[in-house]
């Protein structure tokens, strides 16, 4: 099975957290800045350059690097 | 009621806790008016406000504003502050007897993340619930009793920024007695059964209060004085895993479930998916192309205004400083108190203050573009680039306000949370040419072409090629020490991008002066020694021939012969003694170098104004074998050397109040000026190679 990885969601589209490939602590404070497993999210937009990306978690507005992106797997909703 | 106050009774201490962007400052700001102290905590560059206001009994309290942040977890410095002072561990800083906890209510269930880990703590709490008026404009609904009986503390909505609820919150806060919240967030069975273990161990050592916080910081890994709780807590850790539970991620997921029950109990949204104007806004702030014409009008205007606006009352003091030394100078005899107290103390001392305008504008700026919520969308844009360096968006406007005086630029290097990119940005900050560098870079470029042979074309390109240099030494460096000395992943960029919001002109004067007043209180002191030593090697000893120039006279003097002894070293540079002489002055502030060129010179020399005199005669000037000292060739590796030479004394002793040891500020002069000598070398020797 082909893994979605949150910077593959378009934008517009919405994605659900399954698990993260990131650092202890780079996953601890994502989790604490609300993108935990199971929270859903929705992608704004990309910066002018493509990166970094602007995503909506609970209710509020996040941007985070493509390249940690890439480590956080998801399921497309 | 404990509404009578006995005298000699302890006053209450409240700390304001929140996320950033809350509007915490704001609430700081509206309690304390302009009754507050900014300092530092002892050890750590985090900022430390504290202020006073009277409770809802006219009773005193001390009001401590812990620094924002997203997470109690003591992992960054500004975290472990928090953290350690609500648990009652930091000697310099009493336990709070009520903490005051801030949440945007556009955003409750990440704001109230916080709000858990603070009920873990056992701290009597009060919310404040601000910005209801933004929530409701934005259809969020709040059911304020359901919220309250949810946690079981007061909770009082508010609008910092129009004094809505402050009354209502003094007398929450007055009350006789504030409890703890009800009911912190329920963990998993098998970790609330490895907590009551820790806990008792922790009880057992007097943290009775406390227990469950610190039981559940082990358990997520925090290290602890005491080998035996250390050694139970990767116990712990390990039967969790066993169990098939995560134990750094398992708590902050209860905590965020926690936070849902409570948001899903006392809040409604009636359209959760309009689009509100700030994302309007974004549309074309943030837009491909959009954006960066927006971006570039707004750094153009800030920096028109640095330069342009500034000049007034630059202009103002130079002339009140001019004229104070003229004034005093008048009142005294001729001695050498008085050339003391003129030229050494009152022109050093001045020629820092004049900086005082662009600072204030700058932090004006950067204020206005904070508090509106644009400078978190400057880093969103910029980070691409930023990070082709290993640095962070964060680090951009640090740098960016460096152009106009490193000192604001290494000050405001404070919004960057990793200690390391903070480091790197502070380290390379003084390469973007400051505005003291370009009194230096005018007289040569202005010595290097006689008058009217020359399009201003080719004058600018050449400034120009001195700010690309600056610009490249700069990354070049960010670049190496991110492979090399300050090594470590490149940290998350995690940023939030907060909705548009209008400044509070208040909380942006209040900020703009209290930074620019630490710039007055921290280089003033060093800038007043420094300048004292300076004029005393220019000074003695005295030429015992009454009637030498002052040309004669400084070379005589300590300064003079430093610049003899130090011909050697500079002359494989093609600089002269008199050159060098420049060059130690200038250690004080850059522009010194056209003052004590003219004093070299013995031309009277006006700031502000290049003169032609001056001019005249630095070209005019040679070797002693007949040869000229200012070649061209000698003029653009001089002017190499300003762009990279660290010579700004108060730019060491920022560095130095920033990082907190003499170990960086000295590095960075060993770094800088061996490099400036390195290009300026190459320029000189290189350039002669080439037959110029």
């Amino acid at each position: 099975m082909a893994e979605t990885r949150l910077s593959d969601i378009p934008i517009a589209k919405k994605g659900r957290v399954e698990k993260m490939t990131l650092a202890p602590d780079a996953s601890r404070r994502l989790g604490e800045m609300g993108l935990t497993r199971g929270a859903t999210f929705e992608v704004v937009r990309y910066a002018p350059m493509g990166d970094p990306i602007e995503i909506r978690v609970r209710g509020y507005n996040l941007s985070l690097r493509r390249v940690d992106a890439e480590n956080i797997f998801v399921e497309a909703l | 009621m404990s509404a009578v106050i006995v005298a000699g009774v302890q006053v209450r201490r409240i700390a304001l806790a929140g996320n950033p962007n809350c509007g915490k400052t704001t609430l700081f700001n509206a309690l304390t008016g302009l009754r507050q102290k900014v300092g530092n905590y002892p050890g750590v560059t985090v900022e430390k406000k504290t202020g006073k206001f009277f409770g809802h009994h006219g009773e005193e309290m001390e009001l401590l504003d812990l620094p924002g942040t997203y997470s109690l977890q003591n992992r960054s410095p500004d975290e472990k502050i928090s953290c350690d002072i609500l648990l009652g561990q930091r000697a310099d800083t009493p336990r709070p007897d009520v903490i005051v906890a801030v949440l945007d209510s556009t955003n409750l269930e990440r704001n109230l993340y916080l709000v858990a880990q603070i009920a873990e703590m056992h701290v009597p709490l009060v919310v404040a619930l601000n910005m209801v008026d933004l929530a409701e404009s934005k259809g969020i609904h709040l059911d304020l009793a359901a919220m309250k009986d949810a946690l079981g503390v007061e909770v009082v909505p508010m609008v910092a920024t129009k004094r809505v609820g402050l009354i209502e919150l003094k007398q929450a806060i007055s009350r006789a007695k504030v409890t703890p919240a009800k009911q912190p967030a329920p963990m998993p069975p098998v970790i609330e059964a490895e907590m009551e273990i820790l806990r008792g161990l922790l009880c057992a050592r007097g943290r009775v209060e406390t227990a469950r916080a610190e039981a559940l910081l082990l358990i997520s890994g925090a290290e602890h004085a005491d080998p035996t709780l250390d050694k139970a807590a990767s116990e712990s850790r390990k039967r969790i895993r066993d169990a098939g539970l995560d134990p750094v991620h398992d708590p902050v997921e209860a905590r965020y479930a926690w936070a849902q029950a409570i948001v899903e109990k006392s809040m409604r949204h009636d359209d959760a998916h309009a689009l509100t104007w700030s994302d309007r806004l974004d549309v074309i702030l943030t837009h491909r192309a959009w954006g960066w014409v927006v971006f570039v009008a707004v750094l153009t205007l800030m920096f028109v205004s640095i330069f342009t606006v500034a000049q007034y009352p630059m202009d103002w003091i130079d002339a009140g400083v001019s004229a104070l030394g003229e004034k005093i100078g008048s009142m005294m005899a001729e001695s050498d108190f008085r050339s003391l107290v003129t030229d050494g103390v009152i022109s050093g001392v001045g020629s820092v203050l004049v900086f005082l305008p662009q600072i204030l504008i700058l932090f004006f700026f950067i204020g206005l573009l904070e508090d509106t919520g644009y400078m978190a969308r400057a880093a969103f844009i910029m980070d691409r680039l930023m990070s082709k360096v290993g640095l962070h968006g964060k680090s951009f406007i640090p740098l960016l306000s460096s152009f106009a005086c490193a000192i604001p630029g290494i000050m405001a290097t404070r919004t960057i949370e990793n200690y390391k990119d903070r480091l790197v940005t502070i380290f390379v900050a003084p390469f973007m040419s400051c505005s003291a560098r370009l009194p230096v870079y005018a007289l040569l470029i202005a010595v290097i072409f006689p008058p009217g042979q020359v399009s201003v074309w080719a004058k600018a390109g050449i400034m120009l090629a001195m700010y690309l240099l600056g610009i490249g030494a700069a990354f070049g460096s960010a670049w190496l020490f991110k492979k090399t000395l300050l090594k470590g992943e490149t940290p998350m960029l995690l940023l939030e991008l907060p909705p548009y919001r209008m400044p509070v002109l208040k909380t942006v004067l209040i900020n703009m002066w209290q930074r620019s007043r630490m710039f007055l209180r921290r280089a003033g002191t060093v800038i007043l020694a420094l300048s004292i030593v300076l004029w005393a090697l220019a000074s003695y000893p005295k030429n015992p021939n009454a009637d030498a120039t002052p040309s004669e006279a400084l070379g005589y003097s300590a300064a003079g012969r430093i610049g003899h002894a130090m011909e050697p070293l500079v002359k494989p540079l093609g600089y002269d003694w008199k050159i060098g002489i420049g060059l130690v002055s200038s250690f004080a502030a850059r522009e010194v170098f056209a003052g004590t060129m003219a004093i070299i010179h013995n031309v009277e020399y006006e700031k502000k104004k290049l003169s032609p005199k001056l001019i005249d005669s630095v070209r005019a000037d040679t070797w002693p074998d007949g040869r000229r000292v200012f070649t061209p060739l000698v003029c653009i590796g001089l002017m190499v050397f300003y762009v990279l030479a660290l010579q700004c004394m108060s730019t060491v002793a920022i560095v130095r109040r920033e990082t907190n040891s003499w170990r960086w500020p000295l590095f960075q002069i060993a770094y800088m000026t061996g490099m400036a000598y390195v290009a300026a070398f190459i320029v000189y020797q290189g350039g002669r190679l080439l037959g110029w």
